[in-house]
């Protein structure tokens, strides 16, 4: 064990294993020197095996041997890789973008600087987050902490499998289809999609515009409000950025949850999906209950179309924002006779398959005479989707779902089967195409010891009762203290 | 077979705002290459466009001029191609809902001789050579042609940026300072018939764009460009034949020749029986000809689709109102002033009004009590031509020849200090030297004789020098009387008031 090689400790926890709270308060009284050695070597000795971290160590600012000011306390922090940090290589795990350096910082990364945050580190992901498993990366898959054999979910999953193997206190991901919910669920750890215009996008490289949103990967559900706090808010730089006040999601975490309506939604309960999971799902709703809030079964009638439609307008948005990769301005190049065969060489071997079967996709659902088939009928039956929730939430305050219909697979059982790959993200789609906040946290494990997630939705900007909810879970089933055998 | 040309056009004017439709960058032209640049216009990896409102602005400005329906709703579309002048591999542009939709605009002119404005010193030549002449001369009387064309829309969309292959060996490289520059693009019916409307039509929108002060509309500098739909059919039938758009023309005269080419070239292939394909075609200046750029089969398809990352709103009707309130007095409405409070024909009240500076010259000489009639012609003879012949622009007039001068020279003329015809001379001295006309006359003593004596004297020796003339005008040779007064003119270096110098000889003769 790693932590074993660190001098300071703070009672029995190895320092790695604080959570993010508790790293700023000890950062406050120790500095931050100690916790960004004890992260250095945590991810020396393991990221080798899951390759988590793309780059790691190359701190924006020394760590400090004495006490730390600003809300997040110069505490070390990891970045997905499609997030733009000036000056640092940022490839969304693609090697069309192998050396790119962006000359500017992403919202997220100004305000984290600000609160005074380390960036510690860079994540590994699917490649431009194409991917529900990690193994589109152009620099190789990332392992699942609790199980090597097994994907960490995706695309967010470096950062997920960090933060579950102690390699992090926090990390970024993006969302655009359950890309930080579905990992996290698969590493057992909380990950928070908030609602569409609520963190600026400014910096976030896109993948579907109209779907993405960066959120947290935390320890706890405290952990993913305090950093809710730093990251949430109106941006004059992103259009689509909401100008909702940002309340102190902190104090909801201290609320009761008693009354609060909670719905199931009969259309995430369907027959065939994993029974540990549905069990657990269907367990954690009797825990709410005994909480004092009120289970009742709700409706969302368009569910079965989400995963369709979703590949129709996702897939149409990333055909046209990945053109830019063409070998002009950035990165990667291949040298050829003329223009045309220089946007194909460069293209061809510069992106992966998922990525080239996803632009393909996108061209095609985009192109004259099948645009209102696809597209525009995309966009109709999105709106029903968000409609449903809208009915939905008429009735219950929160909607609780398995975060994925299945604990992690193995790598390689579905990289070739990309149909089989899209459908494990079938619960966390919905939420994306209405625009709604979801946070995916442990709600058991299987047998075999394998993370299960749970999914809390809530109406648009009501992020607050999600952190209710979800922290008065975690306080009374404790999840969150296991960690995996590494 | 007779056959009807049909032409529409598109022009993009670029807007005159401080900074891009996106981003804060400047506008400015003429800077270092990439300079004027930032994440957003280069498309960095992550940047995201902001709209500029004050484009916006200016857009519903245009719209309004130009009686279009205004949509209250603003929703950007992407325009998928790759090209490298492209940053995003995508435009942002207006697909199906543009900010201003369907709208007319007047055109005046008339038949084979649209009103052509200065600058355009050869064109003015070619076409107006009544400018050239004698400021006395009456205008030409033909009627002018008033016309409705109508607009299809106008909407917003971002330029890009300028490729340059001059000097590099087997390289090009990339100017991305003009990459989302605001642009409106303007697109006519096919409502043009002729080269002359569509000369006259670009003439207007000009007129209308500069008195808006939103672009100023200079071809050379890439801020107004213009590519014609040209196609044609028999005289009568009410389908369209098979068009071809005509790109690269870099003036308006450059357009009315492509699209005369244009004509002729379709003709030419009906005639013979073939057939007119529909594509797109670049304007070779030098050459005079248009050549095939690509065909219809080779025609990228845009992928048109909203753009996700700026949100639709609503524009409200008391944003456009006040929009509407502001607007300067547009070119129709100063033409008709013209006519009424200054007596100005159709014709001239156009000519002076298309360009703004020009009226602005007119009023102040007015202003200054010039002769309004009188001015007005002096303007389009003799100080257009003076401005023509020295490569000058109406822009730099008042410099060389303040319209505080031309109210002076006019009223010389009114009071009789100086004939038409001197003043000519004294117009082209005051505009070489900068002095004013008072001194000018002064300097070389051109005051016109008037004094009866002076002239009887001079009078008394032209006719006991020229015996044969006196004796055919007695005879009845009218014409011999022209002669004498020329040499009573020659006698006096010119400065004889013609009208007394006449009266006089006819007097001693009789």
């Amino acid at each position: 064990m790693t932590g074993s090689s660190i001098k300071a400790e703070k009672g029995n926890t190895p320092l790695h294993q604080l959570t993010f709270k508790e790293a700023i308060d000890y950062s406050k009284k120790e500095g931050n020197k100690t916790l960004f050695d004890a992260l250095i070597s945590r991810a020396e000795s393991l990221n080798p095996r899951l390759n988590a971290f793309l780059r790691f160590n190359k701190s924006d600012s020394p760590p400090h041997p004495s006490p730390v000011t600003g809300p997040l306390a110069g505490v070390p922090i990891s970045i997905k890789d499609n997030i733009c940090i000036r000056g640092l290589e940022t490839t969304c795990a693609s090697k069309i973008l192998a050396g790119h350096v962006p000359p500017y910082d992403a919202t997220v990364i100004e305000k984290l600087k600000t609160a005074g945050a380390t960036l510690f580190s860079q994540c590994n992901m699917d490649e431009f987050a194409f991917g529900s498993s990690n193994e589109s990366s152009a620099f190789g898959p990332v392992k699942n902490p609790w199980d090597i054999e097994r994907v960490p979910g995706g695309s967010s999953g470096g950062s997920a499998a960090a933060v579950a193997a102690d390699m992090t206190y926090a990390a970024l991901g993006s969302d655009t289809g359950g890309s930080i919910r579905q990992p996290a669920a698969f590493c057992g750890i909380v990950g928070l999609k908030p609602t569409y215009g609520r963190i600026s996008r400014y910096g976030l490289i896109a993948f579907g515009s109209s779907f993405d949103q960066i959120g947290p990967l935390t320890k706890t559900v405290e952990d993913c409000a305090i950093l809710m706090n730093i990251l949430a808010g109106h941006d004059s730089r992103d259009s689509t950025s909401a100008p909702n006040p940002v309340p102190d999601y902190t104090k909801a975490l201290t609320q009761q949850i008693k009354g609060l309506k909670i719905g199931l939604p009969k259309e995430y309960f369907v027959e065939g999906m994993d029974k540990e999971v549905e069990k657990s799902v269907r367990d954690a709703a009797e825990i709410f209950k005994k909480l004092g809030a009120e289970i009742k079964p709700v409706s969302l009638p368009h569910t079965e179309y989400s995963v369709a439609v979703y590949y129709i307008v996702a897939v149409a948005e990333a055909s046209s924002n990945l053109g830019r990769f063409d070998g002009v301005e950035f990165g990667f190049r291949v040298p050829a006779k003329d223009l045309k065969e220089m946007y194909f060489e460069t293209r061809s071997q510069g992106f992966g398959a998922e990525a080239k079967r996803r632009i393909l996709l996108g061209t095609f659902v985009l192109s004259a005479g099948y645009y209102e088939a696809y597209y525009l009928k995309g966009q109709k039956v999105r709106t029903l989707i968000r409609e449903d929730f809208t009915q939905a939430f008429k009735e219950v305050d929160l909607i609780l779902s398995p975060t994925a219909p299945t604990p992690p697979f193995k790598i390689g059982e579905k990289s070739s089967d990309p149909l089989a790959m899209y459908l494990s993200d079938i619960f966390t789609i919905p939420v994306n195409l209405a625009g709604i906040p979801a946070m995916s946290l442990p709600c058991g494990f299987t047998k075999s010891g394998l993370p299960i997630g749970m999914q809390l939705m809530a109406k648009p900007f009501d992020e607050e009762t999600i952190f209710r909810a979800g922290h008065a879970f975690e306080q009374e089933t404790g999840y969150y203290k296991q960690k995996p055998k590494l | 077979m007779n056959y009807e040309p049909v032409i529409g056009l598109e022009v993009h004017v670029q807007l005159l705002t401080q900074s891009k439709l996106f981003c804060g960058c400047s506008t400015k032209f003429g800077e270092e290459p990439n300079k004027n640049t930032c994440p957003v216009c280069l498309g960095w990896p992550g940047s995201l466009p902001v709209l500029n409102e004050e484009a916006l602005k200016l857009a519903l400005k245009v719209g309004l001029a130009l009686n279009c329906e205004i949509s209250g709703r603003l929703k950007f579309d992407r325009k998928n191609y790759f090209y490298p002048d492209l940053p995003k591999a995508y435009q942002i542009s207006q697909y199906d809902n543009p900010v201003n939709g369907k709208g007319w605009l007047e055109i005046e002119y008339k038949p084979n001789k649209a009103v052509i404005l200065s600058p355009d010193a050869e064109a003015s030549k070619m076409e107006n050579p009544e400018a050239q002449g004698d400021s006395q001369k009456v205008q030409d009387d033909k009627k002018m042609i008033t016309k409705k064309i109508g607009i299809t829309r106008a909407h917003l969309e971002e330029d890009a940026g300028k490729l340059l292959h001059e000097g590099i060996a087997a390289a090009s490289l990339v100017d991305y300072n003009r990459a989302g520059t605001p642009l409106l693009e303007i697109v006519s019916e096919p409502d043009l018939r002729s080269p002359e409307e569509a000369y006259a039509y670009l003439t207007s929108l000009k007129a209308i764009l500069q008195y808006l002060e939103v672009s100023d509309c200079n071809m050379e500098e890439g801020s107004l460009r213009c590519d014609a739909n040209v196609s044609i059919r028999k005289a009568g039938e009410s389908k369209f034949g098979t068009k071809a758009e005509i790109k690269n023309m870099n003036s308006f005269k450059a357009v009315q020749k492509a699209i005369q080419y244009e004509i002729k070239r379709q003709t030419d292939l009906l005639e013979s029986h073939e057939r007119v394909i529909q594509e797109t075609r670049l304007w070779n200046e030098t050459k005079g000809q248009t050549f095939t750029m690509r065909s219809k089969e080779e025609a990228h398809d845009y992928r048109y689709f909203p753009e996700p990352d700026l949100v639709p709103f609503s524009i409200s009707k008391e944003t456009v109102e006040g929009i509407r309130k502001d607007l300067p007095e547009l070119p129709v409405q100063r033409v008709d002033r013209f006519i009424k409070n200054y007596s100005l024909s159709d014709y001239d009240a156009l000519v002076l009004v298309q360009d703004k500076q020009l009226a602005n010259y007119f009023e102040t000489a007015v202003a200054e009590k010039a002769n309004p009639k009188l001015a007005s012609n002096w303007i389009q003879s003799e100080l257009l031509a003076l401005v023509n012949s020295n490569k000058h622009t109406v822009e730099t007039l008042p410099k060389f020849f303040p319209a505080t001068y031309l109210a002076e020279l006019l009223g010389l003329i009114e009071n009789q200090t100086i004939s038409g015809k001197i003043a000519k001379d004294v117009v082209a001295i005051s505009y070489e030297s900068g002095k004013s006309p008072g001194t000018v006359v002064k300097e070389k003593s051109l005051e016109q004789v008037t004094d009866t004596k002076l002239l009887e004297s001079a009078a008394d020796k032209i006719i006991a020098a020229h015996p044969k003339s006196v004796a055919d005008f007695k005879a009845g040779k009218r014409q011999a009387l022209g002669f004498l007064v020329g040499q009573l003119m020659k006698e006096t270096q010119g400065k004889a008031n013609p009208k007394l110098a006449n009266e006089i000889l006819v007097r001693k003769l009789s």
